[in-house]
């Protein structure tokens, strides 16, 4: 059988987890956007110069900020569901290794607990996205097709952090994790500000994350200022960026799993 | 018993697995043969989960040859799993899921359908006396609830072998009863049962046929009867002695006893008539602080393999 049949069955055990704390999720994913659109985009819109220049077109802060907020949260959800729930189910609650005594494979819990974040990503932008839409910052149809470009991002972080996950022994690096790399990244990847302001070495940092690939794909999507090459090169980055990352993880998880 | 009984399902030779530097099994050799009981008997850090593991098809062997149902685990691993039941040292029971839940999420690991995985959990949970707790959270079950869950849910997928690790250790007696006669009733309705332990009486009860494991090596193999046979005597003579222990037993057996083990808390004596030679001792003016006659153990044919007790 192939791994995505075979990965649909710890889908399900991850499904089923879910059921315990969906309501709380589903609360966070519509406060949050609402909040962060008030503070940052209202608020903090009124003292920015409004007639910011995106592709030769004048937007407010409020559109230009709202889809690189749908990108961060995609990362802040997908890290979040990689970094304890992975070492959870090699250390607490166990379910990798009752997955392991059934017949399925090392790839396919991988795949499927990737697949379930995935799923949390996508439900999670689509409310962010009409949230987005309802402040009046969506300018394009073509805005729907950031929610798999936020997948993508999503995924781009869950695949590496699971592998971190995987291979660390103890949730203590997790909070480094969030700290060190996963805030900067929210602050400094052209979410906020363009990377041009940053100084120069900096910059080509930021354009190495994939956050902000993320962020200006999907800053071009809602806006509907698409310049093709350069979305098809952020796409084939995320792209390349998750399937080495999910290499990574494989062979971090057999490490810990098949010993 | 069916026309297949005998038949060897997991075959291992010079079967290695190590560790970096540490060897934590030694070239063992066994057959577990179809509607047998099988037993690995031995002491903490023995390589009794190592080997479960191999089998298992968790962890690659490294060195020697492993079959299982005629299969390379390493090759065939997901074929291998489909037919086994496994029953981890370790639960891996989801505590926040309900005692139904936890089955039928397991058997959708195993791919059957979700209609059918419904009258299957009622049933085994009726098999495991937990029929009543079926819709409660798993985390505040008992230790020997939990443990009976996880062989029910190791059942959902009708395994022709179960891989049990030690199944129930850290269970009160009372406990330790039901898990034995359900796993008796398993056997006999032609499960093929392969068990680690580090109990003798668990060995004796349930096992047709064991190995006894030490540092990595088999050290002794045969029928409980056989091994006690072959190990010890019939019976066994324990004294304890307060503050005054003679030096010399020998002198007061008066070389009427097979063999003499002086262990740090008591004296035993190897002997076919414990009665007899209690009453000797008692003739001869030797004044322990007590006098227990019993049926030799497994327990008894370890200290003799291997010069410890089994349970430290
Ligand atoms: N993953 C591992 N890495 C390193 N050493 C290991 C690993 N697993 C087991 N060992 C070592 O291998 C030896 C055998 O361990 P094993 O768990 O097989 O023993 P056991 O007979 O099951 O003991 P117990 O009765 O305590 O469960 C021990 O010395 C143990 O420390
Ligand atoms: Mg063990």
């Amino acid at each position: 059988m192939s791994t995505v049949a075979l990965a649909l069955r710890p889908l399900e055990f991850f499904f089923a987890q879910y059921r315990r704390v969906w309501r709380g999720t589903v609360i966070s994913s519509v406060v949050t956007p609402v909040v962060y659109l008030l503070a940052l985009g209202v608020g903090l819109g009124k003292f920015v110069r409004q007639d910011l220049v995106y592709n030769g077109e004048s937007f407010d802060y409020l559109d230009v900020v709202a889809p690189a907020l749908l990108a961060a949260t995609a990362m802040q959800v997908a890290s979040f569901e990689a970094s304890w729930p992975v070492l959870s189910a090699i250390k607490w609650s166990r379910q990798y290794h009752a997955m392991l005594a059934a017949p399925l494979r090392v790839k396919d819990l991988l795949v499927g607990h990737q697949a379930f974040i995935a799923l949390r990503i996508l439900s999670t932008v689509t409310v962010y996205l009409a949230v987005i839409a309802a402040f009046g910052a969506v300018k394009s149809p073509l805005a729907i097709l950031a929610i798999p470009a936020a997948g993508l991002v999503g995924v781009a972080f869950a695949a590496p952090i699971a592998a971190w996950g995987a291979y660390t022994e103890s949730d203590a690096s997790f909070v480094a994790i969030f700290r060190f790399l996963i805030l900067p990244m929210f602050l400094f990847s052209g979410t906020f500000f363009p990377v041009s302001q940053l100084p120069a070495p900096f910059e080509a940092v930021a354009y190495a994350t994939p956050l902000w690939h993320g962020v200006d794909l999907c800053r071009q999507l809602t806006l509907g200022e698409v310049v093709v090459p350069s979305a098809i090169a952020h796409v084939v980055f995320l792209a390349a960026w998750i399937v080495a990352s999910l290499t990574l993880a494989v062979i971090s998880y057999r490490r810990k799993l098949v010993l | 018993m069916g026309e297949h009984d005998g038949q060897s399902l997991i075959q291992a030779r010079g079967l290695v697995k190590r560790f970096g530097e540490l060897t934590a099994v030694d070239a063992i050799d066994f057959d577990l043969r179809r509607g047998e009981a099988f037993g690995f008997l031995g002491p903490n850090g023995a390589g009794k989960t190592s080997t479960m593991r191999m089998i298992g098809c968790v962890s690659p062997i490294t060195d020697g040859t492993l079959r299982v149902f005629g299969l390379d685990p390493m090759r065939d691993g997901v074929k291998i799993r489909s037919r086994l039941g496994v029953v981890p040292q370790l639960d891996t029971l989801d505590m926040e899921l309900t005692v139904r839940e936890n089955i039928v999420i397991y058997g959708r690991y195993f791919g059957i359908p979700r209609s059918e995985l419904g009258k299957r959990a009622d049933e085994l949970l009726e098999f495991v006396q937990l029929d009543e707790r079926a819709n409660d959270r798993v985390e505040p079950l008992s230790g020997g609830m939990k443990r009976r869950l996880t062989i029910a849910r190791s059942l959902v997928n009708d395994p022709e072998v179960m891989l049990l690790d030690e199944p129930t250790t850290g269970l009160d007696p009372q406990a330790r009863h039901v898990v034995w006669d359900r796993l008796y009733r398993l056997k006999q309705s032609g499960v093929t049962l392969l068990l680690t332990t580090h109990y003798m009486d668990e060995a004796e009860q349930l096992c047709d046929r064991l190995v006894v494991m030490d540092k990595g090596k088999i050290v002794a193999e045969g029928s409980p009867l056989e091994l006690i046979d072959r190990y010890s005597t019939r019976e066994v003579v324990e004294l304890r002695f307060g503050e005054s222990r003679p030096d010399d037993l020998n002198y007061w057996t008066d070389g009427k006893v097979a063999r003499i083990e002086a262990l740090p808390d008591r004296v035993l004596l190897y002997t076919d008539d414990g009665d007899a030679a209690a009453h000797m001792l008692h003739e001869r003016g030797l004044a322990p602080e007590s006098v227990l006659v019993r049926r030799s153990t497994l327990e008894d044919v370890f200290l003799h393999l291997t010069g410890r007790s089994l349970i430290e």
